[in-house]
């Protein structure tokens, strides 16, 4: 009986927290080169709607996929531009980023609201798939597999690759990796795009696994969540793993109370939770002092190389 | 290294103009293999536009660049290290979070398994007699000791041209004998190495050719071995050298300005904690505080102008007025004036017109502002005085703090604190990158100030000023204190001593120094 | 060939005021473009949207009408952002005041009485000031990024404001619909013009604007705001307590939120509703940006994009132009006022590579 209940609400974690998760991947690295974007939210909602158009008019969800992370690092590229090229103020240009993704996606979203499409098939056999018990650990979209494989890239690429390295010290001290000949433009341009790459397969998650379907402003916020979940993780990779998943948490609490008809507080308390908790969040890890030394040194500020 | 070739580098015709300023018109000059050649000149004189074109970090706009007798295009630092140039910066080109060994792995092209490269360091460091330990982070190490990565770093190259940038201005006099043995190691291999430096007597020890430059141009060459470094001066600013005019005999008041045991807990990951700072400065009186940067300046400064209020207030006695508890408005009411070693962004706001610069730290003193509101017009004409009594070079009290070169923007802050006619006066670094002509109007300023009876304290890197303006003066180091001076009666090896961290033992030796600076 | 930046010795007065109009011309003509692209009627629509709306003087009561919220918020957050105070939950705070103020006009319903409106405006600037005490306090003393937690609160503001709609606030005769009771005359901001829609709210937006200028301009408070901003340790050098800075920035933002707030419910709404929050919080942005963090800029940015929205509404009607158009035209206007920004402090050069062999 509780185990009944179990399996599904250990699948509703993973869902929720694997858009997250795979958003502030991208976000981490973005951050460790230097460059702040706030744009998450923007860029997973163009992710979204060009997920969601490219499969319902083609009938491939992993072209789908693929479209989305071109339009999403489009956007990013946008905002690089912006940004590195011409200097602009980064937190500027990332509010600007999630206020042209908001308005772009309806737009573009207007025609495909109501529809259905074909999800993702299994990775694995249906007799694992849709095992009851072992569907907890095979059950899943390949995106979840796909953002687990990228949690360990990720960290090797930044712990163990001279790329990795270089692109730390990007974000650790412009002006020093400039002198000595790196080029911190474009490695932050590198970056940036994938963060943007990243947020369109977070964005795909929700109008072609959640839900799937697509509505106005569908990932309500997450992409916000996704930036604190990076603090939070102190721009680890691994505790970032950690983070999104103990939100995810969080979050289908709030799912499972309402749909068990928990009674206790409000609904809409439960639906404030998400947010409350990362505040909450927030403020514990902000507090620790040693904890902000791991963010990269030059994080936000433009690079402005003294002629 | 065999060397068949004449000369290692020469520069012919090399121009750079910037807008506005023509940093370098035409330089050329030769180095020969193994040849330790001095690149003299004063702060914006063009030297270090000069290195970075060899350095490939920027591109002539004309001239020619020749390397072993052949014409080349130093297209990046990465074609720059492949020819066998080496650079060692002003301010170094490391990454604070990293360790030693992330450090050098950036500054290499080639790609090394982490075993292979720390064993390449090592023998680097054994071949060179230099301590450093890989797996340190950054952060952690003395300044001294980041210096010795990027020599490291550059020494890993093999390099045929080692650039060293303004090397010493962070070294103890001790620390500075140990890298000229390395230096002289080095060009004893074949490499030859261009130093920058304004330090005179240091290129004479060094040096076996100078080029010196003024104003963009090459203005002379000479041996510095035959030089005096008065005459070496004089070819560096063009002019006569500016004595500092400074009654011999003075008199001095009671004790206006006192520390008596200020102890202030380090901040943040790479704060320094001041431990018991005590000293006593009487009107009339310039204190100096010397120390090697980093153990403490920024922590002292800010604790003794109020911006770091102390929760003890007899630490800071005002003409024996506790004030250590105020924070930096109510002690400028009561005659503090302070000027941080950093210009842009703490003395002055570079984006902010130099009128409301003097409303940042004057509108107080000078009645710039009543029941909240500014007043524009007082502003003003305090501004204007500033720039007439200190001349400062600018298009007036309208224009950007930031439009003003490094020199200019130093004599309006000093000024701006002068004027207010401060009891005490508190300054970090007053001359640190301004030119000779202004940095002696700056020293004759604060002698001047002493003769009305105000006390100074002068916290410097720069043990020449200290010496030719202070009365008295302590050292600085890891946030303590030393006993106070008479200058005159000090040694420059005592003090020398002292900035390495050995208190009151004047037959130490070098290798103490070192084993305190590890640790 | 690509893009080289050459910085001006001293930025550009003229590229300061010019590039907000570049950067609304830069939409009217890109957005023209673009729509024609995916099929819409560009021109009509750009004309729709930025022409239509001056040109119909009978509909300049609405432009002033939806300016006074933009203008109020603008002016609020361009004190923070001046500060380097990051607080873009505006929209929360508005949506707080908007509720303190809705809790004063329930409690004194059915009272009467010139003191009531007032007192609902205070507690309007008192709970947009308040809920922005939240991230101020959450930054003074933990060090949490004021972006992150003010966007936070927006969220948790809008399920206070649907809690209290479908719960405590209903309207007892209101046929179960989740909205409060309308609120009574002297609970409703009186038109300042008769035969329009235009109420007190809108002049008092001029006002706080120009005393804003005033204060920013002129007071010693202002010049600690700009200072903090623009150079945080030459702010402690001067004297100025950072935390104190933030606090007031916050505070500021969040009570002109607020006012906003309440002179939205007391004005066109009437009553409270869960369609309250409209993102004019977020569009109260672009404001501040376009008006380069001048109030008196602020106040021609807050026409412009009042403007874009009762054309957006007229293109809608007309032309069948989807809604979100008005949000795409808005972003593209802060984009280009982002890139043309580069044109103050920079000189644009378009170089190839230097060739460094060249002889003289």
């Amino acid at each position: 009986m509780t185990y009944s209940l179990l399996i599904p609400i250990l699948m509703t974690i993973v869902g929720a927290a694997t858009p997250i998760l795979l958003a502030a991947l991208g976000e981490l690295v973005v951050e460790k080169s230097g460059v702040l974007n706030l744009g998450v939210e923007g860029m997973m909602l163009i992710g979204a709607v060009t997920g969601f158009a490219v499969t319902a008019t083609t009938g491939s969800a992993p072209l789908g996929v693929i479209a989305a992370m071109i339009a999403s690092a489009a956007s990013a590229g946008l905002f690089g531009f912006l940004t590195l090229t011409l200097t602009a103020n980064q937190v500027a240009t990332g509010l600007a980023l999630t206020i042209f993704g908001i308005g772009l996606s309806a737009l573009a979203g207007e025609g495909y609201v109501g529809q259905t499409v074909d999800v993702f098939g299994s990775v694995f056999p249906a007799s694992l798939s849709e095992h009851p018990t072992l569907r907890v650990i095979f059950g899943y979209s390949p995106l979840v597999y796909l953002s687990l494989a990228l949690v360990a890239a990720v960290g090797w690429f930044l712990s163990r690759t001279r790329a990795g390295l270089i692109l730390r010290a990007v974000g650790e001290s412009d002006l020093s990796a400039h002198s000595i000949g790196y080029s911190v433009i474009g490695v932050r341009y590198m970056a940036v795009l994938f963060g943007g790459a990243m947020a369109g397969i977070a964005g795909c998650f929700y109008s072609l696994v959640l839900t799937p379907m697509w509505a106005e402003q569908l990932t309500a916020g997450r992409g916000w969540i996704a930036l604190a979940l990076v603090v939070f993780a102190g721009w680890r990779p691994v505790r970032l793993l950690l983070g999104a998943y103990l939100f995810g948490a969080v979050m289908t609490l709030e799912l499972h109370a309402k749909a068990a008809g928990f009674s206790l507080v409000a609904p809409e308390f439960l639906a404030a939770m998400p947010y409350l908790a990362t505040i909450a969040v927030l403020a514990a890890i902000s507090a620790r002092k040693t904890g902000m030394s791991l963010a990269p040194a030059c994080l936000g500020k433009p690079f402005k190389p003294s002629s | 290294m065999s060397d068949s070739v004449q000369h290692r580098i020469e520069l012919k015709g090399i121009t750079k103009a910037f807008p506005g300023v023509l940093a370098n018109d035409a330089v050329s000059f030769k180095v020969k293999p193994g040849e330790i050649h001095a690149l003299l000149g004063e702060n914006g004189a063009g030297k270090s536009t000069l290195v970075k074109m060899i350095y490939g970090i920027m591109q002539p706009d004309a001239g020619e660049i020749i390397w072993d007798d052949e014409p080349v295009m130093v297209a990046n630092p990465k074609a720059a290290r492949k020819m066998g140039v080496g650079m060692v910066f002003q301010h170094f080109s490391l990454f604070e979070a990293m360790t030693v060994l992330e450090n050098i792995a950036l500054g290499m092209d080639g790609s090394y398994s982490q075993a292979s490269l720390e064993e390449k360091i090592r023998e680097v460091l054994h071949a060179y007699d230099l301590k450093l330990e890989p797996h340190r982070i950054v952060s952690t190490l003395s300044v001294g000791e980041r210096q010795r990565i990027e020599i490291v770093r550059a020494l890993l190259l093999e390099p045929r041209l080692l650039i060293m940038d303004e090397p010493t201005s962070v070294l103890t006099p001790q620390e500075v004998g140990q890298l000229f043995e390395t230096l002289r190691k080095l060009s004893k291999t074949g490499c030859s190495i261009l130093y920058i430096s304004h330090k005179l007597h240091e290129i004479r020890d060094l040096c076996e050719a100078a080029t010196i430059l003024r104003g963009g141009k090459v203005v002379g060459e000479c041996d510095p071995r035959e030089e005096t470094p008065k005459s070496m001066a004089e070819m560096m600013i063009g002019g006569n050298l500016k004595q500092i005019s400074k009654a011999k005999t003075r008199e001095f008041g009671a004790d206006r300005f006192v520390a008596d045991g200020l102890t202030v807990p380090g901040e943040g990951d790479f704060g320094v904690a001041l431990d018991d700072i005590c000293f006593k400065v009487r009107a009339g009186e310039i204190f100096g505080i010397a120390g090697v940067a980093g153990n403490g300046q920024n922590e002292l400064l800010l604790a003794l102008s109020g911006e770091q209020p102390s929760s003890n207030a007899n630490a800071i006695l005002l003409d024996g007025q506790p004030i250590a508890a105020m924070d930096a408005v109510g002690r400028r009411n009561l005659g503090l004036c302070a000027v941080p070693e950093e210009r842009n962004g703490h003395g002055a706001v570079v984006d902010f017109s130099l009128t409301d610069n003097a409303i940042l730290t004057a509108r107080e003193r000078m009645g710039m502002a009543s029941s909240g509101i500014l007043k524009g017009g007082v502003a003003t004409a305090y501004t204007s005085k500033v720039i007439d009594d200190f001349a400062v070079k600018t298009t007036g009290p309208g224009s950007l703090a930031g439009s003003l070169s490094g020199g200019n923007l130093q004599k309006f802050i000093m000024g701006r604190e002068i004027l207010q006619d401060p009891e005490v006066l508190i300054v970090s670094q007053p001359t640190w990158g301004v030119d000779a002509g202004a940095a002696a109007a700056i020293h004759q300023a604060l002698v001047d100030l002493a003769e009305n009876g105000s006390a100074i304290v002068v916290i410097s890197q720069d043990l020449d000023e200290l010496l030719a303006i202070s009365d008295r003066m302590a050292v600085i180091n890891e946030g303590r204190m030393s006993k106070t001076l008479n200058v005159g009666e000090a040694s420059i090896d005592e003090i020398g001593l002292l900035m390495g961290g050995v208190h009151g033992d004047p037959f130490a030796t070098a290798e103490m120094t070192e084993a305190v600076h590890v640790h | 060939m690509f893009i080289e930046l050459e910085k001006r010795k001293e930025p550009s007065k003229a590229m300061l005021y010019l590039t907000p109009v570049l950067a609304v011309v830069a939409t009217m003509v890109a957005g023209a473009i673009i729509f024609t692209l995916i099929g819409h009627d560009g021109l009509g629509a750009v004309r729709k949207i930025f022409l239509d709306p001056l040109l119909d003087t009978y509909k300049w009561q609405d432009l002033g009408v939806k300016a006074a919220p933009l203008i109020l918020i603008g002016v609020g957050l361009a004190i923070g952002f001046k500060a380097n105070v990051w607080n873009i939950g505006a929209e929360g705070q508005y949506v707080m005041g908007g509720l303190a103020g809705t809790g004063v006009a329930l409690a004194t319903w059915g009272m009467t009485g010139w003191w009531i409106l007032p007192l609902m405006c205070i507690a309007g600037v008192a709970g947009g000031a308040a809920y922005a005490g939240i991230p101020a306090f959450l930054k003074t003393r933990f060090n949490v990024n004021e972006i992150l937690s003010s966007l936070m609160l927006t969220y948790v503001a809008i399920q206070v404001l649907y809690y209290l709609m479908r719960g405590p606030w209903k309207d007892p005769d209101g046929f179960n619909f989740p909205q409060t009771r309308l609120f009574t005359d002297d609970q409703i901001l009186p038109t300042v013009l008769t035969n329009t829609v235009v109420h007190l709210g809108v002049p008092l937006a001029f006002v706080v604007a120009i005393a804003a200028w005033f204060v920013m301009t002129r007071s010693v408070f202002g010049f600690q705001i700009r200072v903090v901003g623009a150079a945080p340790a030459a702010a402690r050098y001067g004297g100025f307590n950072s935390k104190k800075t933030i606090w007031a920035a916050l505070l500021a933002g969040g009570g002109l939120a607020g006012f906003a707030g309440i002179l939205e419910a007391a004005g066109p709404f009437g009553q409270m509703v869960p369609q309250f929050p409209t993102g004019y919080g977020f569009t109260a942005i672009i404001v501040a940006f376009l008006g380069r963090l001048h109030p008196i800029g602020i106040v021609l940015a807050g026409i412009i994009l009042a403007v874009t929205y009762v054309g957006g509404e007229l293109a809608q009607s007309s032309i069948g132009l989807p809604g979100a158009a008005t949000g795409v035209f808005q972003a593209m206007m802060l984009f280009f006022l982002l890139a043309t920004d580069v044109l103050v402090k920079y000189r644009i050069k378009l170089a190839s590579p230097a060739k460094a062999g060249d002889v003289a």
